[in-house]
């Protein structure tokens, strides 16, 4: 049983890792790394729940595989907060009540986050296409919608103080 | 409770548990881990009836990672008793299945493996001699003569105390017919559905060093799911200790003690932890769903718009086993002839099996389809009298005081005020005499 | 071929409890050293927010900050029994179980602060913000954490409640139903406006507009979560979701969200709502519940205004696009 050794970085720190041939980010993360923020909703990368960012880009992390992703640079749910303090998309969801059960949470961030980083403006339209592949059953979507607008609002508003 | 200025209730304060869900550090089930923990797939029948002539493990056993398997011989008592400790019986579902299979995905086997992917590699090399049985799956067939059986006690219904379904008896429903001016049937039918909440059922069970097991679990009742899992076990009560509350999502689908029991029995074979957590495929099709209804109605009604005899038959779709469906059905009957005063009701409600996937608990049981059905069957009769949908609801809401059929006398009713409001917010006008109706003397907001 | 709107109500009750009663829950609460009141509990939390309103609910009848309620649950080993959260029953049972505990906890630490103010308890009050203090004279008052470190240090006493609520079990008669399902009764009334398009057969919902009658909010952001969470499982009841699309046979099982329809952002109505407060006769501070009602009165609502819009009446839900379709064919062949 041959394994090898992929070299990415994770929320900003070089790692390198040993696996077997075709293990998923997803596993790698929540078994061999224990960060479980990212979730396990399907596996069949159709409820968004192991949303991650990968360059930037959201991507499914149950149907990557870690081969995939060697020297490129991976964001998860719990690389957000910068020394603690909440990100303000963390601040929004919590504040604009975007979150029931919590499930779909993290990929619901982690896809809003790689939206405003690319449309720091986005409309409503925008908003929905970059939601559409998250699965949500408890909020009904429209608090996670208004929590991103708000999210764009306080990010643009850090951004002016500079 | 006196009524003084509130500090707290009827506030939108933050929720408690907020932080930790959009920073990801809200633990669910299958984010706990433990050394020498073990996987546990489930070996499901892939035909609705069947004889099991057969259950091969060979092959499974030479999958590098396999254990053990558990089969029906495995199980102290190989019942499932969710409906006794609710005092509704019999009990006529197996953990694993013993001589015969009833629905698709019924569970045969539990197989047991160091890794999850050697766990679904071995469950999938267990070879399954299966003898198909005719099926039948509409609910109507089940109960003809001639239709396969399902049940031991030879019928595909449950029976309510001597009576082939729930009845209510209110009145005089022939009586009412022949006072009405109209009579208005028509048959209403729901689908099957899925919970689908985004976290799929699971649980870990850990045996301890003094002896107990614990049991992580997503189940919407703790104590529930730890009696259950202690008489299937055949172990003394204070041996479990369930830990739990917090649910990635229920609405009903985590109440079925149905991992629970079998993950625990694994945990004291092994004396390892074992980690048994849905598939997609597994919640989606074996799991409960919410069962489908079908529900027939014969409305009489005056010319003015009031409904003087309504008779209704039901038949839910249990799928193959009871879970929560005969309680579903009580509820069910309970609340299918609506928020109306209505003198004359006769209703039949029968819980049906058909090889079909196990009804059970889902977010309204048994009231959903019945408001469903109720509330189109009104604006049938609406139009069948000639009257506006509002208007002919207002006339026939029950106020307090009034009588329902089921013989509990009508207390916090707000039908009527809930009309009222809502046909305000869409700027829908109503009659002066219907904006001035009230469902009780002295009703205070 | 044409886009045709339509209107459509519904009005429904919701029973609350699980039916015939025979479930109860109980809550323990105790005060730490320094004023903190852990309400222990074996209850779930299902995304619903019961460990928020149960919190607030014990807040509330203790008199001391919401921060100052810690909720301690699931667990079996230390949290005394609840039968589980479903039948709309946790925030109803579980709560008046907790007024029960929290009330013999507030009459204890009122005869503590009673012998450290030297006044008799009736004349105390609490503030709200952690203080206790004599009525008509604030000044004179003593905070939490003095006051749960008196009650453990000086009085050896502990500031601690049980509670429990239950509605007994009662049976059903079997020939006549005669039976006492449930303990209070919610009721909704929704109003959909609807389009259909007679081409393709999709449904557009485009508003959901509902008035809620459920007792007492104990937190209104929650009971909206619920309300627009309800609305689109309702939604998707009525015109996506199935396990068995060949009902009843059970070909071509979903096996999961590709196949398993459901809708998404892009199918949200306009959810608008106003809540109506009743108190009930026995829930906590009058709640109903409302968590299994906001799925149900959308459903025959939408149903209803496709029958508005089509003028065929389809009773057999999810009315899917095929349904309409062959719907408004034989309405066609049957006119011609």
């Amino acid at each position: 049983m041959s394994v090898r050794i992929v070299n990415f970085t994770l929320n900003g720190r070089n790692i390198d890792v040993m696996v077997k041939p075709l293990t998923t980010l997803q596993k790698l993360l929540r078994e061999h790394l224990n960060y479980t923020a990212t979730k396990t909703g399907c596996k069949q990368g159709s409820c968004g729940s192991c949303t991650v960012l990968v360059n930037g880009e959201p991507m499914v992390s149950c149907l990557l595989p870690v081969e995939d992703i060697v020297g490129k640079n991976v964001l998860t749910l719990e690389g957000l907060s910068d020394n603690g303090d909440l990100h303000p998309i963390q601040e929004s969801f919590f504040e604009l009540f975007a979150v029931q059960c919590g499930y779909c949470t993290p990929g619901m961030i982690m896809v809003s986050k790689a939206l405003l980083d690319h449309n720091p403006d986005p409309n409503r339209d925008e908003i929905l296409d970059a939601l559409t592949g998250n699965y949500c059953r408890c909020t009904g979507y429209e608090p996670i919608i208004r929590a991103v607008e708000e999210s764009a609002r306080r990010l643009n508003l850090a951004g002016e103080g500079v | 409770m006196s009524e003084r200025t509130l500090n707290v209730v009827g506030k939108s304060v933050p929720r408690r548990d907020g932080m930790g869900h959009v920073t990801g550090k809200t633990v669910f089930v299958n984010d706990i881990r433990f050394p020498d923990m073990l996987y546990l797939k489930m070996v499901r029948s892939s035909v609705p009836h069947a004889k099991i002539l057969n259950v091969d493990f060979s092959a499974a056993e030479k999958v590098p990672g396999y254990v053990r398997a558990l089969t029906h011989e495995d199980v102290p008592k190989n019942i499932y008793t969710i409906l006794t400790l609710i005092g509704v019986g019999p009990d006529e579902e197996y953990v694993l299945a013993e001589d015969k299979v009833r629905y698709i995905g019924e569970p045969i086997a539990a197989v047991l493996a160091e890794t999850e992917e050697a766990a679904m590699e071995a469950a999938a090399q267990v070879r399954l001699e299966l003898e198909e049985l005719p099926a039948v799956f509409d609910v109507e067939e089940a109960l003809k003569p001639g239709a396969p059986i399902l049940k031991e006690w030879g019928t595909n219904y449950f029976v309510y105390e001597g009576h082939h379904c729930r009845r209510v008896r209110f009145g005089d429903v022939e009586q009412g017919f022949n006072e009405a001016d109209f009579i208005v049937e028509d048959r209403y039918q729901t689908s099957p559905i899925e919970h689908a909440p985004s976290e799929t059922t699971g649980c870990i069970a850990k045996p301890e060093a003094d002896g107990r097991i614990t049991i992580f679990s997503n189940t919407q009742a703790l104590f529930f799911t730890l009696d259950n899992a202690a008489i299937i076990l055949q172990v003394p009560f204070q041996k479990l200790h369930l830990v739990g509350g917090t649910v990635g999502g229920g609405f009903g689908g985590k109440v079925d003690v149905i991992v629970e029991p079998i993950s625990a029995l694994a945990a004291m074979k092994t004396n390892r932890p074992v980690k048994y957590v849905f598939s997609r495929q597994e919640e989606m099709q074996a799991s409960s769903s919410r069962g489908a209804w079908r529900m027939y109605f014969k409305d009489g009604v005056t010319k003015d718009g009031r409904i003087v005899a309504r008779k209704i038959t039901t038949y839910a779709d249990a799928g193959a086993y009871n879970r929560h469906t005969p309680y579903a059905v009580t509820k069910h009957a309970a609340n299918i002839a609506g928020p109306y005063r209505i003198p004359n009701v006769w209703i039949d409600a029968h819980c049906v099996y058909t090889n079909k996937q196990p009804g059970s608990a889902m977010r309204g049981f048994g009231v959903t389809p019945a408001s469903f059905a109720l509330e189109m069957q009104m604006d049938k009769i609406a139009k069948v009298v000639g009257m506006d949908p509002w208007e002919i609801r207002f006339l026939n809401a029950y106020r307090d005081g009034d009588m329902k059929p089921h013989q509990k006398v009508v207390e916090d009713a707000t039908l009527i005020e809930v009309m009222q409001a809502a046909a305000q917010l869409v700027g829908h006008d109503l009659p002066e005499n219907l904006m001035q109706m009230k469902s009780g003397n002295g009703k205070e907001a | 071929m044409a886009k045709l709107k339509g209107v459509g109500m519904a009005a429904v009750n919701y029973p609350t409890g699980m039916n015939l009663g025979g479930d109860p829950s109980q809550a323990l609460i105790h005060s730490t050293t320094t004023g903190n009141f852990v309400i222990s509990l074996s209850s779930t939390d299902l995304g619903q927010g019961l460990k928020t309103v149960i919190a607030q609910i014990g807040a509330e009848v203790l008199g001391v900050p919401f921060d100052n309620v810690l909720i301690d649950t699931a667990d079996t080993d230390t949290g005394p029994h609840c039968m589980g959260t479903f039948a709309s029953r946790a925030t109803h049972r579980v709560g008046n179980a907790v007024i029960q505990a929290a009330e013999e906890a507030r009459k204890i630490m009122l005869e503590v602060a009673a012998d450290e103010l030297e006044i008799s308890p009736d004349d105390l009050e609490t503030d709200g913000q952690g203080n206790i203090r004599v009525k008509g004279s604030p000044e004179k008052s003593i905070n939490i954490v003095d006051l749960a470190l008196a009650a453990h240090f000086k009085y050896g006493r502990t500031i601690s409640g049980r509670g429990m609520y239950m509605k007994p079990k009662s049976d059903v008669d079997p020939e006549t139903g005669k039976m006492d399902p449930d303990s209070t009764e919610a009721h909704a009334c929704t109003v959909a406006e609807v389009e259909v398009d007679t081409e393709t057969g999709e449904v557009t919902v485009f508003s959901l507009k509902s008035a809620y009658e459920i007792g007492r909010q104990v937190n209104p952001a929650l009971v909206e979560g619920q309300i627009r969470g309800g609305s689109v499982m309702g939604m998707a009841h009525v015109l996506y979701e199935t396990t068995h699309p060949y009902y009843p046979e059970v070909d071509h099982l979903p096996t999961g969200f590709s196949d398993y329809v459901l809708p998404g952002p892009w199918e949200l109505p306009e959810v608008e709502s106003v809540v109506l407060e009743y108190p009930s006769v026995n829930g906590p501070y009058g709640v109903k519940g409302l968590g299994e009602m906001t799925a149900n009165s959308p459903i025959p609502a939408i149903a209803n205004a496709i029958t508005d819009a089509i003028g065929v009446r389809i009773t057999e839900i999810p009315i899917t696009p095929e349904k309409i379709l062959r719907a408004l064919e034989e309405k066609e062949n049957v006119s011609n």
